[in-house]
């Protein structure tokens, strides 16, 4: 290649001897173009899955959006026999579940992350990781037996009664122990987006260039003054990585509906049974046969659909300019 | 290798076309018969080469796949309501027969500390315990009726169907007949408004919560509380005999309500007469269509459902499910014999 001073790029010379062909400048191969067509295309089906998603979900919709309009978010009632549905109540259990679980999960994660980026050794730091993964591989319904099985007993004879006696004042805990209701939701929930909480932080953490830590380290900084120096530049990141997580948790199904008791009423007590959107749908929705029984379930779906695109974007987001400040920097 | 590879395409291209000459007969619905219409399904099929397809999404999705013709016959443990019937008429062109094939019951199972068997309810001390007025297990009108056990100073728990079921709708269906406050407060459905209680999904959800939790009661199907050893009330009968539910006592609660048994087959056999009848029983009913557009399958199908009413009515017992009595058959057999198959 040598520099061509008319055009002011490169120009390919052959070797002396060689008779060459220069390529045309708009070079049509027929595999190219095949090649560009069908990936256009994959992406477009992706896409437009989405979009049909969305659409069918609005049209499926339209009777009880018809019917009860602006108060289908206020109302608390849920009566298939007088055909009357709110989906309040499943609002409040899924945020509640999610919003606990998510308070439970968060430190955890943080203190894992902190643990495996900073500072476990990487003969420690790797099984460990692949651990913490391997949670996030647990099928849902697995957790929701294990729910059944060994945390509602647990709940109802250990840990509910200790918080009975301790925190007993706090309205959160009033009530009957039953085992089964929205703390044990949230457990299980904090249990499960651990994992995903984990691995992103921890990605986030690492991201960070060493000059960063060399630098406190250097004027004389604690390893936990630089940790909190790391963490104050991370801090979009792991905002990223919660938000994804709580995508993650408003979106369970399995093994919330075994552990909530899935019952439609708002209180104050954790210990109380509630019901979550998902849940309401996986339960119901097989047996429904009235129009707007059909009609509301579904309105719950696209409920949950919008909730969780909007965290989902938001997260990304967020942890893509985390990622461009350092890539650029 | 690209010759063995287009044999074996050729071959296999050869059995499809083998199996398409096979009659097959697609049906969807209850869960709750599941097990005996796979033995059925199974048996017939071994005989007269016909298979069968059923897919147990539940009654409410067995309704809604009869309406729109998905399927060439439906189950369900919930009769179709005069509106779903209307609405199959208009789409399909035809009248949906129900036809009764087996019967099961609805039995309380409780887990009460010191109460290991031997609890007696009433009608109304149910409803009560069902709409949250009744609220302790030592309450004097539980007390009252079971003098010899010693019921604990704990709140009840309820347990019920978080799915929507036809064991749910045999259960309110009777709530309904013997409490007034029921009927208005909550009325009858595959799915209610529960005033009370924790819900479960199928009836291991229920029976899991039941045996989780002290002071528990819920409703399960009697079959699932015979195969699971789960104990279970007796109830007071509209006779005012107090009944262990079997499956003599739910054939003794159809031969009750043959009297008031209407053309369509769709009775509900809930406190029925009779003073052995045990009063949460119901049918389960087949959906099929009287004039459907294929006839060869029709044929098929009314065949099938004569030997169910005969021979297949003898694996009823040993699956846990009760036999309907021989008057009932007859007059299953007046509506098969009317499926249209010219």
């Amino acid at each position: 290649m040598i520099p061509d001073p008319s055009t002011g790029g490169t120009q390919i010379v052959p070797p002396v001897g060689v008779s060459y062909r220069a390529p045309r400048k708009k070079g049509r191969n027929i595999g190219d173009v095949l090649f560009k067509n069908s990936t256009l295309l994959f992406a477009g089906i992706v896409f437009s899955l989405v979009f049909l998603m969305t659409w069918e979900m609005y049209s499926g919709s339209r009777l009880s959006i018809e019917k009860f309009g602006w108060n289908f978010l206020a109302s608390s009632t849920w009566d298939p026999v007088q055909d009357q549905y709110g989906s309040l109540p499943f609002i409040f259990g899924t945020v509640v579940t999610s919003l606990v679980g998510l308070a439970i999960a968060l430190p955890l994660s943080l203190g894992v992350a902190i643990f495996l980026s900073e500072i476990a050794p990487r003969w420690l730091a790797q099984p460990f990781s692949f651990l913490v993964e391997l949670l996030a591989a647990i099928p849902s319904i697995v957790y929701g037996m294990w729910g059944v099985f060994v945390l509602v007993p647990w709940m109802r004879l250990h840990g509910q009664p200790f918080l009975s006696k301790t925190l007993g004042f706090l309205p959160l805990f009033k009530g009957v122990p039953y085992g089964f209701g929205m703390l044990t939701a949230s457990v299980i929930l904090a249990i499960m987006i651990l994992p995903i909480i984990t691995a992103i932080t921890r990605d986030v953490l690492q991201s960070i260039p060493n000059l960063q830590r060399e630098a406190a380290l250097a004027i004389g900084a604690t390893k936990w003054e630089t940790t909190k120096i790391i963490l104050a530049n991370a801090r979009s990141g792991i905002v990223g990585a919660t938000l994804l997580g709580l995508g993650r948790a408003i979106g369970e199904t399995m093994a919330v509906t075994m552990v909530i008791g899935n019952r439609p009423e708002i209180s104050a007590s954790l210990f109380n049974p509630a019901y979550s959107m998902a849940s309401v749908i996986a339960n119901e929705f097989t047996e429904a046969t009235s129009d707007l029984y059909i009609s509301s379930l579904i309105e719950i779906a696209l409920l949950l659909f919008g909730v969780t695109i909007l965290l989902n974007i938001l997260a990304r987001l967020i942890v893509w300019s985390v990622s461009k400040k350092f890539r650029t920097a | 290798m690209k010759k063995y590879f287009l044999t074996l395409c050729i071959c296999l291209a050869a059995f499809t076309g083998l199996a398409n000459a096979q009659l097959k007969l697609n049906g969807a619905g209850a869960t709750f018969p599941y097990v005996i219409y796979s033995k059925w399904f199974d048996v017939y099929s071994k005989n007269s080469g016909i298979e069968f397809n059923y897919q147990s999404i539940g009654s409410g999705g067995g309704i809604k796949q009869v309406i729109e013709g998905t399927v060439d016959f439906g189950a369900s443990d919930a009769p179709m309501t005069d509106q779903q019937l209307k609405d199959a008429k208009d789409k399909q062109n035809t009248n949906v027969l129900h036809i009764p094939t087996v019967m099961g019951a609805v039995v309380l199972t409780y887990n009460i500390p010191g109460v290991s068997k031997g609890l007696k309810l009433t009608p109304d001390v149910l409803a009560g315990i069902f709409l949250g007025t009744i609220t302790t297990w030592n309450d004097a009108k539980i007390t009252d009726l079971n003098s010899g056990l010693n019921l604990p100073n704990a709140p009840i728990l309820v347990a019920h169907r978080s799915d929507g079921s036809g064991t749910t709708n045999i259960f309110t269906d009777y709530l309904s007949k013997v409490s007034k406050d029921w009927e208005q407060k909550v009325g009858k459905g595959t799915s209610v408004n529960w005033p009370v209680g924790l819900g479960g999904k199928g009836n291991e959800g229920v029976a899991g919560l039941v045996k989780q939790s002290d002071g528990a009661i819920g409703y399960v199907e009697l079959a699932f509380a015979v195969k699971n050893n789960l104990p279970y009330a007796m109830l007071k009968n509209k006779s005012g005999n107090y009944v262990d539910a079997s499956f003599e006592a739910v054939s003794s609660a159809a031969a009750g309500a043959i009297k008031h048994m209407p053309d369509d087959l769709r009775a509900s056999i809930t406190d029925a007469d009779g003073k052995d009848s045990y009063p949460i029983s119901g049918f389960t009913w087949l959906l099929v269509y009287q004039n459907s557009k294929d006839k060869e399958k029709a044929k098929a199908l009314q065949n099938f459902l004569m030997w169910a009413m005969t021979d297949g009515q003898s694996y009823a017992k040993d699956l846990y499910y009760a036999p309907l009595p021989k008057e009932i058959v007859k007059m299953c057999n007046t509506k098969i014999a009317s499926i249209i198959t010219q």
